[in-house]
């Protein structure tokens, strides 16, 4: 009795461990997504716009990014795009933190505080 | 003691004579004025680099960042575009904006003609540049960058030379285009094929050469507006020897006073290198390796130095080049995120903003002490009145 109790007790504290570590890699840290809105309002803007409308690069803004799927905005932040002015970002960023990025830009990028 | 007493009657008669007449205590020069660029606030700092202080803040000006100055030649107005397509005219002196007007979508820069009348603006969006009335920002012309039916290019590099002209490239075209402004409503154009890809020029002290960096291929294209119909040559071409590009995360400038030594000095793209050629056959005589992709390099006004910023992730750092060694002899960090640097005018020192420390510092170029150091909120880009003396600023 008391073991399988303990044991379902184990599984559920392991399946909410997992539930967290897997929401964690999705959603970064407050202090990252900080520095995340940092580079990409001052680093990304100084192609894109500090406001995000364009410049040497595309505007970032959602009106214009609706359509594109997510896992080809993620690839071109990670990887580039070769023959373009567009550098990848994979030395400063994983893929789960470009993720977080591109669903912020599809909704309005959060402002520098 | 008894000066005293005579200041104070000098100070009531002056007041009595009335409100018409400038106090004479606000009475100024202005060749030792500029702004600073607050570019997350949209506001100017007014500055002066005398005493090196900040005399007042200026705000309203939008979107600022890219921004660019450039100066009426009596020194008085800074003409300051914005990325918003803002050119907002602010009055030094005054130290209020004298007028603002929304001129474009997406601006990067512009600069004045050489009889002070016109100011040109450089546009992404439309891409192409316009001219306006220095006085009043009336719009005069324009000239849509429209290199092929229905298709427009952004516009980099905008330099004035001495004719009304102003020469400029195209990114998407890969093009230079030379429009003359003698008659400000009716430019005339001429264009010239560049290379790959331009993404910055710049014109020599003298206004005779005018130099694109390519970014879609190694080399830079020149431009001899002594002789035009040559047509654009390409110098330093295949620098890079074929091998493997380092990602450029930021877009160097090639505007600055880099011509030092009879030699110019270049920012590499994708090598982390400064390229020297001779000024006279354009052969490359030297490179110099550096900390990181260089954005800005630039000779202090006498020659003698070369002082070299950095794109992300090296952008703490500044490196200082002699030009008779062609080496690096002195590097440092003034602050998180140097964006841009700024020579006095005769070079004793220079003043480097630190985006992400929030201040601008001045450095003595001499002994590299720090002399100074100014507050300012997320400072991008310094510029003196001395540019408005200067051919292509
Ligand atoms: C050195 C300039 C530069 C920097 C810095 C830069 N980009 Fe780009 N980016 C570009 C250019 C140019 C393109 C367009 C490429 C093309 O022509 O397909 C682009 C395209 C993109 C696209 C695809 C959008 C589209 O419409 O094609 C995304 C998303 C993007 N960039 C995000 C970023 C992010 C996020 C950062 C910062 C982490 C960043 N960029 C930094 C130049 C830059």
């Amino acid at each position: 009795m008391d073991r399988s109790l303990l044991i379902h007790v184990a599984v559920l504290l392991g399946l909410t461990a997992l539930a967290v570590s897997t929401t964690q890699a999705a959603e970064p840290a407050p202090a990252r997504q900080k520095e995340l809105v940092h580079m990409v309002r001052q680093d990304c803007g100084s192609c894109h716009g500090m406001r995000l409308a364009g410049g040497l690069g595309p505007a970032l803004l959602p009106e214009r990014l609706a359509d594109w799927p997510d896992d080809s905005l993620v690839a071109t932040i990670i990887h580039g795009r070769p023959g373009t002015a567009m550098p990848g970002w994979q030395r400063f960023m994983n893929e789960a933190e470009a993720g977080w990025i591109v669903a912020r830009l599809k909704q309005g990028f959060p402002e520098l505080d | 003691m008894r000066l005293r007493p005579a200041i104070a009657s000098l100070v009531a008669a002056l007041a009595l004579a009335g409100c018409a007449t400038t106090p004479p205590e606000a009475l100024r020069g202005t060749g030792d004025l500029g702004v600073v660029i607050e570019r997350a606030a949209g506001r100017v700092q007014i500055v002066e680099h005398s005493t090196n202080s900040s005399l007042a803040t200026v705000p309203g000006l939008g979107d600022l960042s890219h921004a660019h100055v450039t100066f009426s030649r009596d020194g008085r107005f800074a003409y300051v575009f914005g990325r918003d397509g803002g050119l907002t005219k602010v009055d030094l002196l005054a130290r209020r904006i004298d007028k603002r007007i929304i001129q474009a979508g997406n601006s990067i820069g512009g600069s004045i003609s050489q009889d002070g009348r016109l100011i040109v603006a450089q546009n992404y969006e439309p891409g192409g540049i316009k001219a306006f009335d220095a006085d009043t920002l009336e719009l005069l012309s324009e000239v849509p960058a429209e290199y092929a039916p229905g298709k427009f290019s952004k516009v980099v590099g905008l330099a004035d030379v001495s004719g009304q002209r102003f020469v400029y490239a195209l990114f998407e075209a890969g093009e230079i285009w030379v429009t003359d402004f003698t008659n400000p409503r009716r430019p005339t154009t001429t264009r010239y094929p560049a290379g790959k890809q331009p993404y910055d020029g710049l014109v020599t002290p003298d206004g005779r050469y005018f130099l694109a960096g390519l970014f879609g291929e190694d080399g830079i294209s020149l431009l001899d507006l002594w002789q035009p119909e040559r047509g654009a040559t390409k110098i330093l071409a295949g620098y890079g020897r074929g091998e493997q590009k380092l990602p450029v995360f930021k877009m160097p400038h090639l505007r600055g006073w880099s011509l030092a030594g009879g030699q110019a000095w270049l920012p590499a793209i994708g090598r982390h290198e400064v390229l020297v050629a001779d000024a006279r056959s354009w052969q490359e005589t030297a490179r110099v390796a550096v900390k990181g992709q260089p954005v800005f390099v630039m000779a202090r006004p006498d020659g003698r130095q070369v002082w070299v910023n950095f794109a992300f992730p090296d952008n703490e750092w500044v490196q200082v080049i002699d030009t008779v060694e062609k080496r690096v002899v002195h590097t440092f960090s003034p602050g998180k995120a140097v964006l841009h640097m700024e020579f006095e005018p005769r070079g004793e020192e220079v003043w480097l903003s630190s985006r992400d420390s929030n201040r601008v510092s001045v450095v003595n170029t001499a002994t590299f002490a720090t002399r100074s150091e100014l507050p300012a909120d997320a400072p991008s880009g310094i510029f003196f009145t001395a540019r408005g003396q200067r051919i292509g600023f």
